[in-house]
């Protein structure tokens, strides 16, 4: 037992010390972060943080919008304005826990304004924190109605799950776009089944006919061959994927060996399939989604976007990317909008910047002429997409 | 003469456990009064004391009756989901948190011995590597029936439950207690680091009562040598049976007492790798060995974090860090080196204590 | 005829576990240790053959081959320097830092080729741009990766199973794994037999990462983890340590994971499937094929 205390003194002395030096290290580098925008850095700095993903499963949402943050704060510090932003991204490995103490830890830095959490179960735990300590919060990504609920300084800039699921539900009855419909959600996923609880519920209003309802779980998500003829055998002609695309990828590619082929409709989630490296586009011929951000638009600001992303980060980026950019411009429209100084606090910055979007309208990547309620939802339409020859294409 | 028969080898050993938590929790709470305890190691003061209780838990399994189990965080997650419906279900009937919390752990621990009584019946009856599967195995099966649960309360006050579909009654206006897959939203944090000190005491406690009974010395006898344990008619179903069930219990306590700590809970999260992370810290802090244990989990848990600096190589760094801590702890020179430490404080103690005796 | 393609992916997706649970029960069979980076060496080959074939543009057994040995050092590297050290050690010991080396794998290879998913070729197998062909009046669809799978499993079974009976090496593997203190008295190293179990498994784990991903064609840095998880439950369902038995063990485990799915619950199916296997431990407690250990006191 002696020997063990002694070994772990040990290691906690060699830990604080390396974590000492890693601080000076990444303290240096924050500064060479602010330097290219001059002496301005100091006072005048905001300080942003938000949690994420960064390693494990999860990690490519994490990244895509720490990435993307990144890149705007970077454009807003060069445009060398009043207005100077500090980021700071902590991981939290697509875990509750972690979230909070990666928070906590951004709480130690000094943050003023919250990035919330990427994913949506985090969030919810990070919001309830940040409502309590009134930090004001925008999540890029967070889509659950937990995240929002009774927090009135908690925004989002995804659209939220019902909204998803309606809209779909919506969307396929007005465009008549199946008889037989079949669902295929991953059951053990927040954003899946959040999604497939409005969706049922809008289809029975609008009496669309759902005709297989099959489910999959992290770590049976490798196989779909039940699921796809499950489908096949109800001959259903289109099969609804609330998902992310990676899951959706593989359930291409197994319906493509099976020769199933109805029509897919996805969510936002679903962006990105076309951008995963080695994909046969072909498979996703077709493909229908809503969305609210697309890579391949012609619009100037998203094209300068996709440009500056991929020639630093070498990925394409997703609607993820898409939402933190926004998320970044909103709140720097805001700031200059409501007057705000970084010599503010927390509390009074969370003030001004509720009321400055619940007021606002804002013109980003995902939308134009985006609102915010008092609940924290936003108010912008998603764009139904298609994928024709590995392009996605307005629907209407 | 008496002074000296009290301060046995076990009870200075079990006395300093305790004594050790007791500082610790003295220190942290003079610390945090001053303001110099960051937000960040504040917010792990809770899931410190959790892991810590579900380390020591699971050496009760580990350490004490030797079986290996590879799904202790499926007792966890029973303890979570128990606690947190009983408190929210309870919520506008007890006001008091403190008495709130303690109906929720005790209710989680009731719930989590139930389960471990299910799953003993059949797992305690393999060996070694089978046995291992199975825990996992159930671990896994309790993940996927949380996921997939659905419990609430409709607006006529009745209790529904419903397991892959939601039932129909509790569409709107109810009170969901278990959501599915969305798990539990809005939980109201009631856990604190004071309740979390006091946890790992009771089960300091039950643990060292337990393993210095005649209880205690059946199961460890059954560890050492099942046969001979039979033998000499030790009923060794019975024996494995109880210390199995109360790590179960005091899993499912500290299941609670995690999930009090956050607004949301999900089935998810207490899936393999937790099982093995405790694994790990029970490992590291050596088989049987309480204080190992605590003292583990708590460095274990705060060491992720205090590589949150290293940024991108923090995993491997942490990764790194564990392969070596096993390598050097199982090193012979190093084994060698420590025992001549250990024999030499040894010496010196005896010389003490007879100069007392004098 | 559904319940018979029901039936092939079931034996499909069990081969690629069977594969991987082949290497979980090598090792274990002759170092009693539970490798529980095996599934993250799976995702290594798999990424190295990705790159090889995409990067460079070398034919897809060209780079199978590369990744095979590419997997071989990466085993060998791990043994040496995480395994061997603890040869003394329990093995509790061993299994923690075998987690400490797949935490290991996972995290560099996040670094390395980032989180964002790469999608497997899946034209390696296909004959003439078919991808598969039909029977029965084009009732039954058989993917050709399908069919190579399912092949490839059996060949290295039986090349396993007569490596182990035929050769003098594989014989110095069974002996140590009998006892290892009487194997040396018989002038066999150990150490060195230990070390060559590790190069076949982590040889053998590539070709299961290139299968596993021609199948299911997602790669990311955490591929391996789950997959391995399942193996190592078909290892012990098999009776860990015999090699027919993980071969037996990973097609059921697969069937099984397919039938649950299609004719129980799709929500539901993990926990059948563990379900079962808690069944059969309980009926035959040391695995289908397993040894039964009679213990001396």
């Amino acid at each position: 037992m002696k020997k063990f205390l002694a070994l772990m003194l040990a290691i906690v002395m060699a830990v604080a010390c390396l974590a000492s030096c890693g601080n000076n290290a990444t303290d240096t580098n924050d500064t060479g972060k602010t330097d290219n925008t001059g002496d301005t850095a100091g006072a005048t700095v905001f300080k942003i943080g938000g949690t994420g993903p960064l390693t494990g499963d999860a990690a490519i949402y994490g990244n895509a919008v720490k990435n993307a943050a990144e890149l705007a704060v970077k454009e807003i510090n060069a445009k060398g304005g009043d207005i100077q932003f500090e980021l700071k991204y902590e991981d939290d490995t697509h875990d509750a826990e972690k979230a909070v103490t990666a928070y906590n830890s951004l709480k130690d830095w000094g943050m003023q304004i919250f990035l919330g959490s990427v994913t949506s179960k985090p969030c919810e735990a990070t919001s309830a924190e940040s409502y309590e300590d009134r930090y004001f919060t925008l999540t890029p990504s967070a889509s659950s109605t937990a995240v929002l609920e009774g927090k009135d300084n908690v925004f989002q800039m995804c659209f939220m799950d019902p909204n998803q699921g309606s809209a779909s539900a919506q969307y396929i009855s007005d465009k008549k776009l199946g008889e037989k419909i079949a669902v295929i959600y991953k059951s053990d996923d927040v954003y899946s089944t959040g999604v497939l609880e409005t969706f049922k519920t809008k289809a029975a209003e609008l009496n669309l006919n759902i005709v297989s309802e099959q489910a999959f779980a992290t770590g049976a998500d490798t196989d779909f061959t039940a699921q796809l003829k499950d489908a096949q055998a109800k001959g259903a002609d289109l099969v609804f994927l609330p998902m992310y695309y990676t899951p959706a990828s593989l359930i291409l590619t197994q319906a493509d060996q099976m020769g199933y082929a109805p029509a897919w409709f996805g969510v936002d989630g679903m962006d990105g399939i076309l951008t995963i490296e080695g994909f046969d586009t072909s498979l996703a011929e077709g493909v229908m989604l809503l969305t609210p951000f697309n890579a391949d638009s012609e619009d100037e600001a998203t094209k300068a976007f996709v440009e500056t992303y991929q020639s630093t980060y070498g990925d394409i980026p997703n609607q993820f990317a898409a939402d933190a950019y926004d998320c970044v411009y909103a709140i720097y429209q805001a700031l200059e909008a409501g007057k705000a100084t970084a010599d503010m606090d927390k509390e009074a910055l969370s003030d001004l910047l509720v009321e400055q979007f619940t007021s606002m309208t804002f013109d980003g990547l995902t939308g134009e002429g985006m609102t915010w309620d008092e609940t924290g939802a936003v108010t912008k339409s998603p764009k139904g997409m298609v994928i024709k020859d590995g392009a996605y294409v307005g629907l209407d | 003469m008496s002074t000296k028969k009290f301060f046995t080898k076990d009870r200075v050993k079990n006395l300093s456990a305790y004594l050790l938590v007791i500082i610790a929790y003295v220190v942290v709470q003079i610390i945090s009064a001053g303001g110099g305890l960051p937000s960040m190691y504040k917010g792990l003061l809770v899931p410190i004391c959790a892991y810590v209780v579900m380390a020591l838990s699971l050496n009760l399994t580990v350490g004490i009756l030797g079986e290996l189990s590879l799904g202790h965080a499926g007792f966890m997650s029973v303890g979570a989901f128990t606690g947190v419906a009983i408190s929210i279900a309870l919520r506008d009937s007890i006001t008091a948190p403190w008495l709130l919390l303690l109906v929720a752990m005790v209710c989680g621990a009731i719930m989590a011995a139930l389960f471990g009584v299910i799953i003993g019946i059949p797992v305690l009856r393999l060996k070694g590597d089978y046995l291992a599967i199975v825990t996992l195995a159930f671990g896994e099966i309790i993940k996927s029936l949380f996921t997939n649960l659905y419990l609430g309360i409709d607006p006529e006050g009745v209790l529904r439950i419903g397991l892959v579909n939601k039932p129909e009654e509790l569409i709107t206006g109810s009170k969901m207690l278990i959501n599915g897959a969305l798990g539990i939203s809005g939980v109201q944090k009631i856990s604190t680091f004071t309740a979390g000190v006091i946890l790992i005491i009771v089960s300091l406690i039950l643990i060292f009562n337990t393993v210095n009974s005649r209880t205690g010395r059946a199961v460890m006898a059954i560890r050492d040598n099942r046969i001979a344990a039979e033998c000499v008619g030790i009923n060794v179903t019975k024996y494995k049976m109880i210390a199995f069930v109360m790590s179960a219990a005091i899993a499912g306590a500290a299941g609670t007492l995690y999930s009090l700590n956050y607004s949301t809970i999900a089935a998810s999260k207490f899936d393999f790798n937790t099982s093995i992370l405790i694994l790990v810290f029970v490992v590291l802090g050596g088989q049987g060995n309480m204080i190992g244990s605590i003292i583990a989990a708590t460095v274990l848990t705060i060491l992720p974090e205090a590589l949150r600096e290293f940024a991108d190589y923090r995993m491997l760094v942490y990764a790194i860090v564990l392969i070596i801590i096993m390598l050097v702890t199982n090193n012979p020179t190093f084994k060698m080196f420590a025992e001549k430490i250990r024999s030499s404080l040894k010496k010196k103690k005896n010389k003490k204590t007879v100069k007392e005796g004098n | 005829m559904t319940f018979l393609s029901y039936l092939i992916s079931g034996i499909s997706l069990g081969s690629v576990y069977a594969i991987i649970a082949l290497g979980y029960t090598m090792v274990y069979g002759i170092a009693k240790m539970l490798n529980f980076a095996h599934g993250d060496v799976i995702m290594v080959g798999a990424y190295v053959c990705y790159l090889v074939f995409n990067n460079w543009g070398l034919p897809w057994w060209v780079s199978l081959i590369i990744s095979m040995i590419v997997c071989t050092v990466l085993g060998i590297i791990i043994e040496r320097l995480a395994y061997k050290p603890l040869r003394a050690a329990s093995s509790l010991a061993v299994l923690i830092t075998a987690i400490g080396v797949s935490y290991f794998l996972q995290n560099a290879a996040l670094l390395l080729w980032t989180s964002s998913p790469k999608s497997f070729p899946t034209k390696f197998f296909d004959i003439g741009g078919e991808k598969g062909f039909t029977i029965f009046d084009g009732q039954l669809q058989i993917s050709y990766t399908a069919l190579v799978t399912i092949l490839c499993c059996i060949v290295i079974m039986v090349a396993l199973t007569l490596f182990t009976e035929k050769t003098k090496l594989g014989k110095a593997m069974r002996a140590v794994s009998e006892n290892k203190e009487a194997s040396q008295l018989m002038g066999i190293n150990v150490n060195k037999t230990i070390s060559i179990t590790f190069a076949i498994g982590s040889g053998l784990a590539a070709i299961a990462g290139v299968l596993l991903c021609s199948a299911y064609p997602i790669l990311q840095p955490t591929t391996g983890s789950m997959p391995g998880i399942k193996a190592f439950t078909a290892a012990v369902f098999g009776g860990i340590g015999s090699i027919p038995g993980a071969f037996l063990g990973g097609i059921l485990l697969g069937i099984l994971e397919i039938f649950a799915k299609a004719y129980i619950s799709t929500q539901l199916s993990d926990a059948i499937v563990f379900a079962v296997l808690i069944v059969m431990l309980l009926v035959k407690p040391t695995g289908l094929l397993g040894k039964k250990i009679m213990e001396k006191v």
